[in-house]
């Protein structure tokens, strides 16, 4: 464990509370059933709303039999476009440097895709809004469906993701090409991919004059809040956003979408509070998803087995009315060392919602293709897989050629490796065999993930009993926040965690950035941290400075605090209690502030990845084509490890993601229709217990100086990074065939 | 015209006037009596996070109607702790870091205890993953929560048999 590292303030040393593995803080709350989701709020008079969705991909409605759902007992309000109260912002505008979806809130009465909204009903009872809406018997004049790479509009995205650069060459992309004695060009296809978190989306709004109170889950809680006082022509302040729990996330609860707003505007319109909760089958629609890929992967090697090209093209589905398209490609210029990298990205627009931010957006894909190219490459080499990674081992940051803040991946393919046995590993497929007389194979793979941070600001307030109050408006979604956060904000005040009221998870506390891109506890821990700096900084002032203190004269930095203590750095012996310093001062409450952002400078000097290495063990049914994942070994470096209990529980999630985007996960949209085949979780398969029989994860060590003064990079999206490849090229050493479309279906395996 | 039903939850009758036979026993239980710990994930009986044992026995309670339950006997996550004191299967739950989100958890809980007391799994992890496998966790917790019903279990048999 990383504990010793000091920290940047050098008033204390990580480690009494960070490190360890304590477990949830929240754990009690989550297995008695008390902990509260956005669902579960009841208040007073509520309403219930539920909303009608299109069952055509693309038209106009031209009829709703609204005089049928008013007369069913029990409804109280039907909203269509006819009579939707109007809203501040259009719903089909992006603000400006703001990171926002166009949505449907019923601003017309066209339809984009299956699963619009279309009408709201709104009821005394969940049954009577359920069957208001089914009455409602929509009338469409309707367009042909534009489905699948083929039938639907290609065009030249302008960006990736929210921002991304879509085109990068690095190198001289020619000579590349030139000096390349093998070739490899193949092509692989994602497909769509639902968040399908357990919790569906979720909303209970309560109007008080113009002040709003929302309880709904939420990635980032203080922007979000702005985002939807923005409709309302309300300052951001007037919107209380709770969201103490989320069901999870995955990318799916960040930005508003249309039927939050709908119930918004409804309780307004009926000055009583709304709950509307989406059914799973409007999971597959306006929540987002992720946008099917087919990426072209062109490698030129040298006859030693080095690239002198790597050329990576992803095609990727978007909507017919926004932009945001999977960024695949990107995956290929910060992995593997090459003089000339290609990346580029044309979109195709299809009658689906719009895809958004699914774990790990851009790189999961993007890593399935680029891992699955490099073991082509390897068999064509005649190369082990991981002696060919380790010969374009990336020293230096191909993309921009800065030292990398830090880099253990070699650790990372060492460990794993040994731990997984890949050394016995015969280099020609079909070699295995189990007892069952299945067929058995090993894959390997690359886990890359930018080490993201975003922006946040924290509040401590240290207490004269000598406990403190410490918050941040972050967003814990499973991931551990509220513990991991807690643990490195006691350490910044140099208390045990007991002696800490951590709070959070609220719109009215200081702004705890985005739980996103694997930066939150990096984010949202640094303010945290520097806001307990803050306080032991004022208190080492009035210890200092007071004649009467065993302190006097120690300067702001000869002090060290620990477990509520200032003691003088030279002589640890000489120490005073906090709050023997605030009586001796006579203050009751000490209060800092913290901010948490990259350093600028080492941003600009330095390339930030978390790094790792995933080695599968399929098992495949000779006759039936069935892969079943035996094993799954991770071995992962990603800065300090703040918990490692929690953190592993995120990369074996992660993982098993990759398992579940491998094998498993595919939403089918009818091609003449449009409409989700399999929109309900019988139908979309993600993994279960029995699909996951042995994962680990292991935790390479690793310091880095220049993430962030905490030295934490994030876990939360690399573990499915790697691991598609690993379970397709395991699938292939098994089987001999190479699936490059996914999932891998058991057709493509006995054909 | 109201339907009268009559149901024990966690040990104590409830008497619910039901004025919409549609009602599902989730709904019932999580708007009417306001045990909100059971979870809604797909309604359709596809995830489990809505598991309650009834009679002992685990169910989907999202698929079963309220109004067919009159004078069953329910037990729900909140009706598992004595107090302060957690049920060895919650403790469990806790210390294996059988969940992430917490959404299914309860759901996952409830199937746990059924499946210990059925006495189907033993302590062959393979046969418990595929017991618990009605029970979808997105977080993909698997390996804490077929853990935890090892360890659980274990507690269980332990204590059962100190008593005995």
């Amino acid at each position: 464990m990383s504990d010793t590292l000091t920290t940047p303030g050098a008033h204390t040393r990580m480690g009494s509370n960070s490190g360890q593995p304590m477990t949830r803080r929240d754990g009690i709350a989550k297995v008695t059933g008390t902990a509260t989701y956005a669902a579960d709020n009841r208040p007073e008079g509520l309403l219930h709303a539920v909303y009608a969705m299109s069952s055509v991909a693309r038209g106009r409605v031209t009829a709703l039999d609204v005089a049928a759902a008013l007369a069913h007992p029990g409804v109280v309000h039907v909203m269509t476009p006819e009579n939707r109260p109007p809203l501040a912002q259009d719903p089909d505008d992006k603000p400006e440097g703001s990171m926002a979806l166009r949505i449907e809130a019923l601003q017309n009465s066209s339809v984009r895709y299956v699963g619009q909204p279309i009408a709201l009903v709104v009821a005394e009872t969940l049954e009577a809004a359920t069957e208001g809406a089914r009455l409602l018997a929509p009338v469409y004049a309707v367009e042909p469906a534009r489905i699948g790479f083929d039938a639907g509009e290609a065009f030249e995205p302008e960006s990736t993701g929210f921002g991304g650069q879509p085109n990068i060459d690095i190198g001289d992309i020619a000579a590349g090409r030139a000096a390349g004695t093998r070739h490899l060009d193949q092509t692989y296809e994602t497909p769509l991919q639902y968040h399908n978190a357990m919790e569906p989306h979720a909303i209970v709004a309560q109007w008080q004059d113009d002040h709003l109170t929302i309880d709904t889950p939420n990635q980032a809680i203080v922007m979000a809040r702005a985002a939807f006082a923005a409709f309302f022509d309300i300052p951001a302040e007037n919107v209380l956003l709770r969201s103490p729990y989320l069901g999870g996330g995955f990318g799916s609860k960040a930005l508003p979408i249309g039927p939050q707003i709908l119930a918004i505007l409804a309780a307004r319109e009926l000055q009583r509070p709304v709950k509307l909760a989406l059914r799973r089958d409007q999971m597959f629609g306006p929540v987002q998803h992720r946008g099917a890929t087919r990426q072209r992967m062109q490698l030129d090697m040298d006859d030693t087995g080095r690239l002198t090209l790597l050329d990576h093209h992803t095609t990727a589905t978007t909507s017919s009315f926004d932009t945001f398209i999977e960024g695949a490609s990107a995956a290929s210029r910060n992995t593997y060392a090459s003089p000339a990298i290609a990346t580029s990205h044309s979109g195709v627009r299809v009658d689906t919602g719009t895809p958004g931010a699914v774990r790990a957006p851009g790189e999961a894909s993007g890593s399935a293709a680029l891992e699955c190219a490099m073991d082509e490459a390897a068999e064509l080499m005649g190369l082990d897989p991981l002696d060919f990674r380790l010969r374009n081992y990336a020293e230096t940051d191909p993309q921009t050629g800065k030292p990398f803040s830090s880099k253990a991946l070699r650790e990372c393919y060492e460990a794993g490796a040994k731990a997984f046995g890949w050394q016995n590993r015969p280099l020609a497929p079909r070699q295995m065999r189990d007892d069952q007389g299945h067929l058995v194979g090993w894959g390997m793979g690359t886990s890359l993930f930018g080490a993201h941070m975003n922006k946040a600001q924290a509040r401590a307030v240290l207490r004269a009993d000598g406990s403190a109050m410490i918050a941040t408006a972050g967003a814990d979604m499973g991931q551990g926040a509220w513990t991991a956060l807690a643990q490195i904000a006691a350490d910044g005040l140099g208390l045990d965690i007991d002696k800490i009221d951590f709070r959070s998870g609220e719109s009215s506390l200081p702004n705890g950035g985005i739980a996103g891109g694997s930066g939150h506890t990096a984010t949202a821990g640094s303010a945290l941290f520097a806001a307990g700096e803050d306080v032991i900084r004022q208190l080492a002032d009035l210890a200092t400075a007071d004649p009467a203190s065993p302190l006097f004269g120690a300067g702001n930095a000869g002090v060290v605090a620990r477990q509520g203590r200032l003691h003088r750095a030279d002589d640890e012996s000489r120490s005073e209690s906090y709050n023997e310093i605030m009586a001796k001062a006579g203050i009751s409450e000490l209060e800092g502030k913290g901010e948490g952002a990259r350093d600028p400078g080492h941003a600009e000097s330095r390339a930030m990845f978390s790094h790792g290495a995933v080695f599968a063990e399929v098992r495949v049914d000779p006759d039936l084509g069935q892969v079943r994942v035996s094993r799954l070994i991770g071995a992962f470096a990603a800065g300090r490890i703040i918990n490692p209990h929690l953190a592993r529980s995120q990369l074996l999630g992660g993982m098993i993601w990759g398992l579940g985007f491998a094998l498993m996960e595919e939403g089918i949209h009818d091609k003449r229709t449009g409409r989700p085949v399999n929109g309900d979780l019988a139908g979309y398969h993600v993994p279960v217990n029995a699909d996951a029989p042995m994962v680990e994860a292991l935790m390479i060590h690793e310091d880095d100086a220049f993430v962030n003064p905490l030295g934490v990079k994030g876990v939360g999206e690399l573990g499915i990074t790697g691991t598609v490849g690993a379970i397709a090229n395991a699938v292939w050493h098994a089987t001999g065939v190479r699936p490059r479309s996914f999932p891998i279906h058991m057709e493509t395996l006995i054909g | 015209m109201p339907l009268s039903i009559s149901l024990i939850v966690n040990g104590e009758q409830k008497d619910i006037a039901l004025e919409d036979p549609r009602a599902t026993l989730l709904d019932v239980l999580r708007d009417r009596i306001g045990l909100t710990g059971t979870k809604k994930g797909c309604d359709r009986g596809q995830c489990g996070a809505c598991t309650v044992l009834i009679d002992g026995r685990r169910i989907n309670s999202c698929l079963s109607l309220a109004a067919s339950q009159d004078g069953a006997e329910i037990t729900t996550i909140e009706g598992l702790a004595a107090g302060d004191d957690l049920h060895p299967v919650q403790a469990a739950f806790i210390e294996t870091d059988g969940f992430q989100c917490g959404y299914c958890t309860p759901g996952q809980i409830m199937s746990a205890l059924g499946l210990i007391r059925e006495g189907i799994a033993d302590d062959d992890p393979e046969r418990i993953r595929e017991a618990m496998s009605g029970n979808i966790c997105r977080c993909a917790a698997y390996q804490g929560i077929t853990e935890a019903v090892i360890k659980a279990n274990a507690r269980m048999r332990d204590t059962q048999e100190s008593q005995s």
